[in-house]
C-alpha cells in the first residue's frame, strides 16, 4: 500500500502543528536554534539528522518535557508553548517514547484502558462508573488492528520488545489524538516487526486521517513511511522536502557523510 | 520484579471479602472476649493498613505517618464521644466517625503536597515530621489531649438506640464497618482510579503524557489513604476504651510500614495477612514474655530474605511454579506423543 | 553571651557525633542505594557490645573495647553487606529499607533484653574538667570529641581524596558501572565503604556514650539526627554530611535552651522540612538538570 494513493483534498489542508522560531539553549549549547515548520491534516513528516542536531530536544520542547528558551508552538492555531504532558495529552497530542515506555505490570487491554481513561468523563464517573470508564470496545478494536489480539490478557512486561513497541504505538491513538509524536519508532525493532508497524501506521493514517511527526534514525523507513521529511543540523532546519527531494539534496548528504 | 495485576485477580478478592466476612461473623461464638479483642484489634489496623497500602503499595508514595493518622482519628473520636457525647449518645460515633475521616483526608491533602514537589525517600521524611509533631502535640498538649495520661473510659458507640457493651456486639460492628471500607477500597481499586494509581507508581512520566492528572491522583492517593487511617482510628478509640500518645508514636508507623510490606505491598489482601503478622502474632508470642519484639523482628527479617514481596509473594512464588510446572508438563507431554 | 558561646561549642561537639553517623549513612547509600534505618541503633549498640564484655566475660576495658569494635565490624560492616543488602539489594529499595527498619527492632530490642533496659554509665577516655575560653566554661570532654571527631574526618577525607583505594572507592560511589569498566573491584569497595562505616559507627559511639550513657533506646535520637544531616547537607555528598551534621548539632542544641522542651525534637525536623521544601538536593547539593 502506498499513502500517495490517498486523493488530494482540494482545499489546502487545515495546519494541525505550528512550530515559530523554537529556540533550546541550555548554557552555552544552543541545542534548538531558531526551528520553524509546520504540519498539515493528515501528513506524515519525518524530522531526521545526525545525533546531537537537537531533533529530541525539539521534540521534547514541543511535548512540554522541556521549556523552550524561545519561540512559540501551536495546534490548530492555540497556542501550545510550555503547556504540561498531561495537558497536552488531553488536548490531543499523543506521543511514544524512544525507550519503551509501557506499564509492565498491567495487561495489553489495562494499558490500552487507561491510554485512553483519562480523555471519558470527569474524576467522579471515573470512580463511579464501568471499571473499563466504557473502552473496552476501542481497545478491542485497537487489540485487533496492531495483531495484539492473543495477548489481550498478557502481562505487557511479559511481551517481547517488538510487541511492545506495537503497544506503546497502539497506546498513543486510544484518545483519538489529533496529533502524534513518534518518537524513534523503529529503534530496535527486527525487519519482521518493522513492516507491520509500519503497515498499521499507514493504515491508520489512511483510515482515520491521523498526522504523525515521526523521529528516526533508520532512513529506509522514514522516507518510505513519510510524506514530508525535515532535515536537521546543528539546531538548525537544513532541508524540508519530499523524501525524494531529500534524497537528492546534496547539503543533506554532506551533512550525513561529512566532509 | 513481577508484581500480579490486580486487576485480573479482582474478583477472587471481592470472593476473599463475603467469605472472609461470613466466617468472621459466626466463627466468635465461642470466642471470650479477649479473643473478640484480638480480631476486632487485627480488623481495626488491617484497615488502617489498606490506607498505607493504597498510599504506598498502589500509588508509590511512601508514607511514614500512618500512626498518627491513626491517632488523630482516635483522638477526634475520643474528643467527640466521651462524657455523654457531643451529639448525643446516638449521634456521636457517627459524628466523629465522620470528622476522623475528614480530618485525616484533609491532612493528607496538605502532606501530599510536598509529594509533587520532592522525589522519592524525601517524602518519608517529610511524613515522618508531620508524625513527629503530632505525636508532640499528643503528648503536649494536656487541654486538648490529656497529655501522658490520655483519655480514659471511652464509650462503646450506641446504634439504633442499643448501646454496643456486648463484646460479641461491637465486634461485629467492627466487622461490619471493615467489610464496608474494604468494598470500597476494593471497588476504587478496580475503577480507573485504581488503574491510574498503579500507572503513578509504576511510571509518572508515561502516566502524564497519557492524560493522567498527577497533581491529583498523587494527593488522593495520600488523602485517601491517610483517612484510612483516621477511620480505623475511629474504632480503635471505643474499642480500646483507653488512648495515651505511645500507640500512635513514630516507632507505631514504622510498624505499620513493617505490616503493609510484610503482607505484600500492591496487593488487595496484603494488608490483612501483614495486621495478622504484626498484631495477632505478638498475642500468640506473649509466651515469649518481653521479647516479642525481638522474635517479631527475626521473623520479620527472615521473611524479606525469603519473599521481598511478603507473604503474599511466596503465595504467588508457589503459583508461578505450579504454572511452568504445567506448562512443562504439557510440553513434556506434546514431546512424547510427537515421539510415538 | 557566655552561655550563647557555650551552646555552640557543645552544638559542635554534638554535631560532629552526627556528622559521623550521617558520613557513614551517605557512604552506605552512595554506593549501594541502602537507606539504612538502623543507622542510630549502630551508634548505639557499640558501647553497649563494650560494656557487655566487660560484665559477661570480666575483660578488662582495653581488651573489651578491641573485642567489641572486631566483633562489631564483622557483624555490622561485613556481614550486614553480604547476609542483608547483597541479597535484599535487588529487589529494590524499599524492601530493603524495611529490612533495615526490623534490624533497628532488632538491635534495639537485643540489646535491652540482652544486656539492660537502663542507662549504664559508659568510662569516658578523657578526664573530667572544664577550660575557660572566652569567658565561657567548656568541658573538656565537649573538646575533646569534636577534636577527635574531626580529625576522624579529616584523615577519613585525606583517604578519599588522596589514596588510589580512596580514589577508587569514590569512582565506585560516584558510577559504579563505568568504574566497572575501568577495571575498579567495585565489590571490595563497596565493602570497604561498609567497613568505614562500621568504624565510624564504633568511633561516634565510644564518644558520645560517656556523655548520654549507654542505653538501648539511643539509636532513635541520633539515627534521626543523622538522617537529618545527611539531607540537609546533601544525600549525594560526605562534605554535605559533614556540615549537615555541624548544623544539626547546633540546632539541636540552641533548640534546647531557647525553646520549650515539649517541641524541642519538632525543631530540628522543622528545618530538614524547610530544606527539603526550598532547597531539596541539600545545601551543598548541586541541582541536577531535569531530564527526559
Amino acid at each position: 500500500m502506498n499513502v500517495h494513493a490517498t486523493p488530494m483534498p482540494v482545499t489546502p489542508p487545515a495546519t494541525v502543528l505550528k512550530v515559530e522560531g523554537l529556540k533550546k539553549h541550555f548554557g552555552g549549547i544552543k541545542a534548538v536554534d531558531g526551528v520553524s515548520f509546520h504540519v498539515n491534516e493528515g501528513e506524515i513528516l519525518g524530522i531526521i539528522g545526525p545525533n546531537g542536531c537537537g531533533k529530541s530536544t525539539l521534540f521534547n520542547c514541543i511535548l512540554g518535557q522541556l521549556q523552550p528558551t524561545e519561540g512559540a508552538v501551536e495546534l490548530d492555531g492555540e497556542a501550545i508553548t510550555g503547556l504540561f504532558p498531561a495537558e497536552l495529552n488531553r488536548r490531543g497530542v499523543s506521543r511514544t517514547f524512544q525507550l519503551l515506555q509501557v506499564f509492565p505490570n498491567l495487561t495489553v487491554r489495562e494499558n490500552l484502558i487507561l491510554a485512553g481513561q483519562e480523555h471519558q468523563g470527569s474524576m467522579m464517573s471515573r470512580l463511579f462508573g464501568p471499571k473499563d470508564a466504557g473502552l473496552s470496545a476501542e481497545a478491542e478494536k485497537m487489540i485487533g488492528f496492531f495483531n495484539l489480539g492473543h495477548l489481550a490478557e498478557t502481562k505487557a512486561g511479559g511481551l517481547s520488545y517488538g510487541q511492545q513497541k506495537l503497544l506503546d504505538a497502539a497506546m498513543a491513538f486510544m484518545a483519538g489524538p489529533r496529533l502524534v509524536l513518534l518518537d524513534e519508532p523503529a529503534g530496535g525493532v527486527n525487519l519482521t516487526m518493522l513492516a507491520s508497524l509500519k503497515d498499521r501506521l499507514e493504515a491508520i493514517n489512511r483510515e482515520q486521517g491521523a498526522t504523525f511527526v515521526v523521529i528516526e534514525h533508520n532512513m529506509d523507513f522514514v522516507m518510505s513511511l513519510c510524506t514530508r521529511v525535515i532535515v536537521m543540523a546543528e539546531g538548525k532546519v537544513l532541508a524540508t522536502g519530499t523524501p525524494a527531494e531529500i534524497r537528492a539534496n546534496p547539503a543533506v548528504i554532506e551533512a550525513y557523510l561529512g566532509h | 520484579m513481577s508484581r500480579a495485576s490486580i486487576f485480573s485477580r479482582i474478583d477472587a478478592n471481592l470472593a476473599t471479602i463475603l467469605i472472609g466476612a461470613a466466617i468472621l461473623w459466626f466463627a466468635p461464638a465461642g470466642l471470650k472476649s479477649y479473643g473478640l479483642y484480638v480480631i476486632s484489634f487485627w480488623l481495626v489496623m488491617s484497615i488502617a493498613a489498606m490506607g498505607l497500602n493504597l498510599t504506598l503499595g498502589y500509588a508509590g508514595l511512601k508514607s511514614l505517618a500512618q500512626a498518627a493518622f491513626l491517632g488523630i482519628g482516635a483522638y477526634a473520636t475520643a474528643l467527640i464521644t466521651a462524657k455523654g457525647g457531643i451529639a448525643g449518645a446516638t449521634w456521636s460515633w457517627p459524628l466523629a466517625f465522620v470528622v476522623s475521616g475528614t480530618l485525616t483526608f484533609l491532612a493528607g491533602v496538605v502532606l501530599g503536597f510536598p509529594a509533587l514537589r520532592v522525589k522519592f525517600h524525601y517524602l518519608a521524611f517529610v511524613t515522618l515530621a508531620f508524625a513527629t509533631l503530632m505525636f508532640l502535640i499528643f503528648r503536649n498538649e494536656q487541654w486538648l489531649t490529656g497529655g501522658v495520661y490520655g483519655f480514659s473510659n471511652i464509650p462503646r458507640p450506641t446504634l439504633f438506640g442499643a448501646k454496643l457493651n456486648n463484646d460479641l456486639a461491637f465486634f461485629r460492628f467492627v466487622l461490619i464497618v471493615s467489610v464496608l471500607l474494604s468494598l470500597a477500597m476494593w471497588w476504587m481499586l478496580r475503577s480507573p482510579w485504581g488503574r491510574a494509581f498503579q500507572a503513578l507508581r509504576e511510571n509518572p512520566l508515561r502516566a502524564a503524557s497519557l492524560g493522567v492528572n498527577l497533581r491529583n491522583y498523587t494527593l488522593l492517593a495520600f488523602a485517601i489513604g491517610s483517612a484510612y487511617g483516621g477511620l480505623a482510628g475511629a474504632l480503635y478509640a471505643p474499642l480500646v476504651e483507653f488512648i495515651d500518645p505511645a500507640p500512635f508514636a513514630v516507632s507505631a508507623s514504622f510498624v505499620l510500614l513493617l505490616t503493609v510490606v510484610v503482607g505484600g505491598q500492591g496487593y488487595f489482601l496484603g494488608p490483612f495477612l501483614g495486621a495478622a503478622f504484626s498484631y495477632v502474632l505478638p498475642e500468640v508470642l506473649r509466651f515469649t514474655g518481653g521479647l516479642y519484639l525481638l522474635v517479631y523482628a527475626a521473623m520479620v527479617l527472615i521473611l524479606l530474605l525469603i519473599s521481598p514481596q511478603g507473604i503474599i509473594g511466596i503465595v504467588e512464588k508457589f503459583r508461578e511454579r505450579r504454572r511452568q510446572k504445567d506448562a512443562q508438563d504439557q510440553r513434556d507431554a506434546s514431546k512424547a506423543m510427537l515421539g510415538a | 553571651m557566655d552561655q550563647f558561646i557555650q551552646l555552640i561549642l557543645a552544638g559542635l561537639a554534638t554535631g560532629a557525633i552526627y556528622a559521623l553517623a550521617a558520613i557513614g549513612f551517605t557512604l552506605v547509600w552512595q554506593t549501594s542505594q541502602t537507606i539504612n534505618f538502623a543507622q542510630g541503633e549502630f551508634v548505639m549498640l557499640p558501647a553497649i557490645l563494650v560494656l557487655m564484655a566487660v560484665k559477661f566475660l570480666n575483660a578488662p576495658l582495653p581488651v573489651a573495647v578491641l573485642l567489641a569494635t572486631g566483633m562489631f565490624l564483622l557483624i555490622f560492616g561485613l556481614g550486614f553487606k553480604t547476609y542483608l543488602v547483597d541479597p535484599m539489594a535487588k529487589h529494590g529499595v524499599l524492601p530493603l529499607a524495611i529490612a533495615t527498619m526490623a534490624l533497628s527492632i532488632l538491635m534495639k530490642e537485643g540489646a535491652k533484653d540482652g544486656f539492660s533496659a537502663e542507662a549504664q554509665q559508659f568510662p569516658s577516655l578523657v578526664p573530667e574538667g572544664v577550660v575557660r575560653l572566652f569567658g565561657a566554661t567548656l568541658s573538656l570532654r565537649d573538646i575533646a570529641i569534636f577534636l577527635v571527631a574531626v580529625v576522624a574526618i579529616l584523615a577519613l577525607q585525606f583517604f578519599v581524596t588522596r589514596t588510589r583505594t580512596g580514589r577508587m572507592m569514590q569512582a565506585t560511589a560516584q558510577n559504579p558501572t563505568v568504574a566497572k569498566i575501568l577495571g575498579i573491584p567495585t565489590e571490595r569497595m563497596i565493602l570497604l565503604t561498609f567497613a568505614i562505616n562500621a568504624g565510624l559507627a564504633v568511633l561516634a559511639s565510644f564518644l558520645i556514650s560517656p556523655v548520654y550513657l549507654a542505653k538501648f533506646s539511643n539509636g532513635e535520637v541520633i539515627g534521626t539526627a543523622a538522617f537529618i544531616a545527611a539531607i540537609v547537607g546533601g544525600f549525594n555528598q560526605v562534605r554535605g554530611a559533614l556540615v549537615g551534621g555541624f548544623i544539626v548539632g547546633l540546632v539541636d542544641n540552641l533548640a534546647a535552651a531557647y525553646v520549650s522542651s515539649a517541641y524541642r525534637a519538632a525543631v530540628p525536623l522543622a528545618l530538614l522540612v524547610l530544606v527539603i521544601l526550598f532547597k531539596p538536593e541539600g545545601l551543598l547539593g548541586s541541582k541536577e538538570e531535569r531530564t527526559v
